[in-house]
């Protein structure tokens, strides 16, 4: 059976060249970049070598990258980390309504120890307002927290300009860029952000390492306690294997990434193509400002686990929503918040591109998807009404 | 010698490569993400939920009553601050020891800030707390206990079996912590036998991978998460699991168990042949922590003889030891588990620490100690001269 990967904002096999990155620091060179002795020092000349490549690929200096255990930590120690440094300053944070659940959870998290959250909605492609941004900036606001691309539905933010509004006001302004690095040029000066997070495992890095930008002069609290790893910032013998990995991965993610992005660009568009002419139909997400990898859509009177299931038996791998979510039953936050009724969002399916995929995969997706569609939509109640009205 | 000698085990241990072979496949043709619903998802599910098995049987506790987390540091700030938070309304006192490890230290330094009471528990100049000590400590504000199994600098068993029951026979309500880390794979670790809701694990101390550890987390056992942000873990630990890692971590278990005893025995007879050689040879060189205590770790003052000295002779040999923890190794301050033991600042900087792993054989331990040995003469020799 033909296999065909598109979940790529998922997570993405680890590369050839990577994995080469890895190993050596497991057998060999494994040593604790504590350590002073060879292996020691060793280790930690991967350690840095690993965190000038991560540097160099977001324009960053190397003494502002510490690394984590991946998205969620680094979201997590961004967002409590700035909200606690500054908590005199003011309790006032800013965020999105489509924000990954790393980062809207924590910002709720912190309503509980006093801190004020203001949830801005998006329009119908998911876009924030900026207008509505400069509005709900007050004196008391320390943070804004809005990811460069969304991992649902691709759109991407007016991140330069959300930078520049928060800089205006005094404000700190972090950026996830989970799903933008490799798929978006991501330089941290052109993005006028503080802070911005990364994770390897979604741009063919291991899983269980990530990094968080820092820019100079950042102030920031921690909240795990330990050694003296990452600048007291992350305590905890590093990674190695996974942090030499992670500075291959994002080394070759940006290395040639124009070519890569032109070849997923057209992938996507002629499956956006494909997928609307099923009929009942819709994109979701933006027109133009998406991912070049990332394709939703919602296929009405279609539930779309079952779409997943069907395509799976077609050795199709693609999702609903977040791989998060995927397990839930409530309909995906970021859907609803573009406006989708309840059933039309359970109906969506997200197909997310990697540099692998090729024409085939996308003439097979489209060449099995009617007839999935089809079957699918000739068990639904709700299509044989509306089937009987036309009629 | 050809080979390099590698003593510091406690500080980390190489992947084994087994286990490396199974981290290699976990990456590149079982990636997918444990929560995606199509087929790469489910092997990957699959193979998060075989580690834990693996992990949880030898163990002897339920496969949901294990978290994996980044490693040891997390699984003990997940433990004590998450426990201690949770549970503020019972009360706002723990008890700890003076020689734990700075993950445990500094998380409850931490939870002092945030209005919390900490008691630290002497110990003996064997590095062992004594039980008796603690039922004076506990008081009916007590939530927490935390105590680590073997102690990472100086291989102190402790008592966990006993404090344990006094803190149950005392109220079992409070949370029991046992630190883990230095003992999972060697001694028995049997979290119902002590009596413990939490208790940390890593993997690189047992030939598995760095940023791959566990806290076990009786059923009932309520904790605050650290992260936010997704179901995986039950919550407890939310972020795309580094399934090539705790896929590696369960391989270096089933790895550390097979035979298990023999290993002790051999581990053990190293440290007591190179402990035997050192004391009896080299002049008033004394051993740090009970005899035997744990099988794979030996601390060692050599007084007149700075640890970092020796520690760079033997470097030039291809022998790898440390004075301490590595996590002190780049600090300035002399070490607190050997300060709580009553040693002066002098006796501090001149203790060497050596670990051994399955790997480490007679022949290499002869060889550290000849080299060991002259290391030392020239020292004192030149030393002599000097004055
Ligand atoms: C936008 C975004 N942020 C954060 C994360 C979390 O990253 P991780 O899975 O490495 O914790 C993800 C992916 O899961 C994501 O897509
Ligand atoms: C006793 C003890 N606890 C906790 C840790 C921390 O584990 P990790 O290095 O995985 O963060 C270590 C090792 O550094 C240790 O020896």
């Amino acid at each position: 059976m033909k296999r065909v990967y598109m979940d790529h904002s998922a997570t993405t096999p680890v590369r050839a060249e990577v994995l080469e990155a890895m190993m050596p620091f497991l057998t060999l060179t494994f040593g604790n970049p504590s350590s002073l002795h060879w292996f020691g020092r060793e280790a930690r000349k991967a350690l840095e070598e690993a965190r000038d490549k991560v540097a160099r690929a977001i324009g960053a200096a190397p003494q502002e990258i510490i690394f984590t255990s991946g998205g969620t930590e680094s979201n997590n120690l961004a967002i409590r980390g700035v909200a606690r440094a500054r908590r005199e300053k003011g309790n006032h944070i800013i965020t999105s309504a489509i924000e990954h659940h790393a980062v809207l959870d924590t910002c709720l998290a912190l309503r509980e120890e006093g801190f004020e959250v203001t949830v801005l909605p998006v329009d119908e492609h998911g876009k924030i307002s900026l207008d509505q941004l400069k509005a709900a900036i007050t004196d008391k606001t320390i943070l804004i927290t809005v990811m460069m691309a969304n991992n649902e539905v691709g759109t991407i933010q007016p991140i330069a300009e959300i930078g520049r509004l928060a800089h205006e006001r005094g404000v700190t302004f972090h950026t996830d860029a989970v799903q933008a690095i490799g798929n978006l040029p991501v330089k941290v000066d052109d993005l006028n952000c503080d802070l911005l997070s990364m994770s390897a495992h979604k741009f063919y890095g291991p899983k269980g390492v990530g990094a968080l930008y820092i820019r100079k002069g950042t102030s920031i609290k921690v909240f795990n306690f330990g050694g003296s790893q990452e600048r007291k910032l992350r305590p905890g013998t590093e990674n190695v294997p996974g942090i030499a990995g992670m500075g291959r991965a994002i080394e070759l993610a940006v290395d040639g990434m124009e070519e890569k992005v032109k070849h997923v660009t057209g992938l996507r568009d002629r499956l956006i193509e494909g997928l609307l002419k099923i009929g009942d139909v819709r994109l979701n997400g933006h027109p133009t400002d998406r991912l070049p990898n990332n394709v939703n859509v919602s296929i009405r009177y279609v539930e779309g686990e079952s779409l997943i299931l069907s395509l799976d038996l077609k050795g199709i791998a693609v999702s609903s929503g977040s791989a998060c979510t995927s397990g839930s039953l409530d309909p995906s936050h970021v859907l609803m918040a573009l406006g989708l009724d309840h059933q039309t969002a359970h109906g969506s399916l997200r197909l997310s591109l990697g540099y692998r995929n090729t024409r085939e995969d996308v003439d097979y997706v489209l060449e099995v998807m009617p007839e999935i569609v089809a079957r699918l939509r000739a068990m639904s109640p709700v299509y044989a009404c509306k089937t009987k009205e036309v009629e | 010698m050809a080979r390099d000698i590698y003593l510091d085990n406690s500080a980390t241990t190489p992947v084994s490569p087994a286990v490396a072979a199974v981290m290699a496949r976990a990456l590149t043709e079982n990636y997918g993400n444990p929560s995606s619903l199509h087929a790469r998802g489910t092997e990957a599910e699959k193979m998060l939920a075989d580690a834990r098995r693996a992990l949880a049987s030898r163990l002897e506790v339920k496969e949901n009553e294990l978290v994996f987390t980044s490693g040891g540091t997390e699984a003990n700030n997940l433990a004590v601050i998450g426990g201690a938070r949770r549970n503020r309304r019972r009360g706002r006192h723990l008890i700890t020891s003076r020689v734990e490890h700075p993950s445990v230290l500094y998380a409850c330094r931490r939870l002092e800030q945030e209005g919390f009471r900490v008691t630290y528990l002497d110990v003996d100049t064997t590095g062992r707390i004594d039980p008796a000590a603690l039922p004076p400590a506990l008081s009916g504000d007590t939530i927490l206990v935390s105590i680590m199994h073997v102690n990472n600098e100086v291989g102190t068993i402790q008592p966990v079996e006993e404090i344990g029951r006094l803190v149950k026979a005392f109220r079992p309500d409070i949370i029991y912590h046992v630190d883990a880390v230095q003992s999972f794979g060697k001694l028995d670790v049997l979290p119902a036998r002590w009596q413990a809701d939490l208790v940390s694990f890593s993997a690189h101390k047992i030939h598995g991978p760095k940023g791959a550890g566990a806290l076990y987390c009786r059923d009932g056992t309520a904790l605050e998460p650290l992260l936010h942000g997704g179901d995986q873990e039950r919550g407890l630990r939310p972020g795309t699991e580094n399934t090539a890692g705790i896929a590696g971590f369960a391989e270096a278990a089933r790895q550390a168990f097979a035979g298990r005893e023999e290993k002790m025995r051999h581990m053990a007879s190293l440290k007591q042949r190179l402990a035997d050689g050192i004391l009896n040879t080299i002049g008033g060189s004394v051993q740090n922590g009970p005899a035997p205590g744990a099988p794979h770790i030996l601390s060692i003052t050599i007084p007149g003889v700075r640890g970092e000295v020796l520690v760079h002779a033997l470097a030039g040999e291809g022998i790898f030891i440390s004075t301490g923890s590595a996590c002190h190794s780049r600090r300035a301050d002399p070490s607190h588990v050997l300060l709580a033991m009553g040693r002066t600042a002098g006796e501090i900087a001149a203790t060497l620490r050596f670990s051994f792993s399955v790997y480490n054989t007679e022949a290499e331990i002869d060889f550290t100690l000849e080299k060991l040995r002259r290391a030392v003469s020239d020292f004192r020799l030149l030393a002599g001269r000097k004055k």
